[in-house]
């Protein structure tokens, strides 16, 4: 597709290309690769306490893995993650889907679209911990801004952080609210990118709003919104800042504990246990993986790939030639 | 004539629900933060007595002081953050570009392979491998280092990614080929040729890369533990500890205090925030 300039005048710049990528590559394999697998191997090992570096290989190798996997608290955790995740992501994905189906239809016009979208996006850009503790004063008890409003009511002050699925939901709807906005300037930039000849003709053919979104829209997002998915997911396994403080680390009773939460306090409270938070970060770490493999298949350039393949095929096609010439 | 109005009527009763629906998600948007600058300004007495308030009261510099004594101090993390930031900023997107060009510009017999690479890694967030990193660091003793949170950006695959599909169609090979034949070197080409070229792309990267590093708190949170080098969020989590109990207005003084920049920044690039986030699905 882009030839790239190969020489001029018979001097090679392939060089620079190895060149350039040596500040990306020494840093990957420096900061990234190596303590991915140092990871790995603490996993197998009983580096615990918390000035320790030295360590040993465990007699059964997978003890620390098995023990995580048996680890009630860990199953709690990822359970939670899952159930914080999906409440959060089912509203999530069905206002974006509303506010697309508004905001790209084409025969309206909507006042004040650029203000909506920034206030939509906004909460996305503020620090989490600040919005974890901003909302946890807000559901404060007994001194909190919605317990004024049920006082106001005449209603009794109620305590969010000791109920169990309260918590929750406010985990669940804190995460709904900061990226709602940001799933649907997705979405709407999705669908802007369609062909508009396809609503032409369904519009011609005599095709409802409706029936051009249900029959054109959704199929032609298709990939856009297993990107969202899975992106969505990727990162809600790694929630992090809103169930640690919304509710300190977690609570009530680990009841809005996540992954991360747990693998946190694994490793740096209590008794450093580094080797079981490393165990438990790669049981992530291959979920994560198996689930980027996903989003790696969608976006590969397709044409791209072909077209290197049919430069590869052309390629052994000239050498097999001339060896012919040459015999 | 009739036709139309048929229409017109009949759109009407959706788009007064379009317009409720979206004046009340932009106040939910607001709201939160609104509260939280009302009561930064309130007495604790006052917000026990009444904690929803929208009209600001005059107890700012009470709510200071009472902070002013305290573990939060905003101009250390904020020193400390905007160090980190802008370092990580600087490194993601000059060695990003600079990676996209070596796969845009240059044909090599690794190219493809490791394009292939980075796509395969980019969606893999630093957060599951934090153990190794940290003892990695500790090894090094590189803990309240803040070139440990800076480096690691030099290697930012999805930056790169999107450097690259940015740069494709964008960067003329053949303007490259003629600074060439004037006599000017590679890395001189990509310093004063192509990086004004990447400018839009640059900036976009810049937001996001800054935005995301000063809202980030389980790295540094595990590498920093010497109270002179918390950022922001740090700062922030520490708000949480006893000892803040029953400061309730200054504790959303030291919220206000986190948020505002932000929210100043927010306002300002909104516009280019916004095309940036669109952007980043039109050119996946």
């Amino acid at each position: 597709m882009q030839p790239g300039v190969k020489r001029i005048k018979g001097v090679s710049y392939a060089k620079y290309g190895y060149l350039f990528s040596i500040p990306f590559v020494l840093v990957f394999l420096f900061f990234s690769l190596y303590p991915t697998l140092y990871t790995a191997v603490i996993g197998f090992t009983d580096l615990k306490g918390v000035t320790t570096t030295s360590f040993n290989f465990l007699k059964d190798p997978f003890a620390n893995f098995t023990g995580i996997l048996n680890n009630a608290t860990f199953q709690k955790s990822f359970v939670n993650t899952l159930v914080i995740w999906i409440i959060n992501f089912i509203p999530q994905l069905s206002l974006a889907m509303l506010l697309t189906y508004w905001f790209t239809g084409r025969a309206r016009n909507i006042r004040g679209e650029g203000v909506f979208k920034v206030m939509f996006y906004m909460p996305n850009i503020i620090t989490a911990a600040t919005v974890a503790i901003l909302f946890a004063s807000i559901f404060g008890y007994p001194v909190g801004p919605v317990n004024s409003i049920l006082k106001a009511f005449g209603l009794a002050s109620f305590d969010f952080s000791t109920s169990p699925w309260a918590s929750k939901l406010i985990v669940a709807f804190i995460q709904f609210w900061m990226w709602y906005g940001y799933t649907a300037i997705i979405l709407i930039s999705g669908v802007l990118g369609i062909n508009p000849e396809l609503f032409e003709s369904a519009e011609i053919d005599g095709a409802s709003r409706g029936q051009a979104f249900f029959r054109i829209t959704l199929p032609c997002l298709r990939t856009i919104l297993l990107f969202t998915l899975i992106t969505s997911l990727i990162g809600g396994l790694n929630m992090f800042e809103i169930p640690k403080l919304f509710n300190w680390n977690g609570g009530p009773a680990n009841e809005t504990m996540t992954t991360s939460v747990f693998v946190y306090a694994q490793a740096f409270s209590g008794t450093y246990l580094y080797n079981r938070a490393a165990a438990a970060s790669m049981i992530m770490f291959l979920i994560i993986v198996a689930l980027s493999a996903i989003v790696f298949y969608l976006m590969r350039d397709r044409y791209e790939a072909r077209a290197n393949r049919q430069a590869r095929q052309a390629k052994r096609a000239l050498r097999r030639a001339r060896k012919g010439a040459a015999a | 004539m009739t036709t139309r109005m048929d229409i017109t009527a009949r759109r009407k009763p959706a788009n007064v629900v379009l317009y409720v629906v979206c004046i009340l998600l932009a106040i939910l948007s607001i709201l939160p933060f609104w509260i939280m600058f009302a009561n930064a300004t309130r007495s604790t007495y006052q917000v026990q007595q009444q904690a929803i308030s929208l009209i600001p009261s005059s107890y700012l510099l009470d709510n200071l002081k009472v902070l002013s004594g305290k573990t939060f101090d905003p101009i250390v993390g904020f020193i400390n953050s905007l160090i980190i930031s802008t370092g990580a900023t600087f490194c993601a997107v000059y060695f990003s570009t600079l990676t996209a060009y070596a796969l845009v510009a240059y044909s090599w017999r690794m190219r493809q392979p490791f394009f292939t690479v980075i796509m395969a890694v980019m969606m893999i967030p630093t957060q599951v491998t934090s153990i190794g990193f940290y003892q990695f660091m500790y090894r090094l003793h590189m803990t309240n280092n803040f070139l440990a949170l800076i480096l690691p950006s030099i290697a930012a695959p999805a930056t790169v990614f999107f450097m690259r599909q940015y740069m494709l169609p964008t960067l003329s090979l053949d303007m490259v080929a003629s600074a060439r034949i004037d006599g000017a070197g590679e890395f001189r080409i990509f310093n004063s040729f192509v990086i004004p070229v990447m400018k839009p792309a640059m900036a976009t990267q810049a937001i996001f890369t800054f935005v995301t590093s000063w809202n980030s708190l389980f790295m540094p949170m595990i590498l920093l533990t010497r109270k002179e080098n918390y950022t922001m969020p740090i700062m922030v989590s520490l708000l949480k500890g006893d000892i803040y109990k029953t400061e309730y207005g200054a504790v959303y003084l030291a919220l206000a205090m986190s948020v505002l920049p932000l929210l100043v920044v927010y306002f300002i690039l909104s516009k280019y925030i916004i095309a940036g986030v669109a952007l980043g699905s039109v050119k996946e």
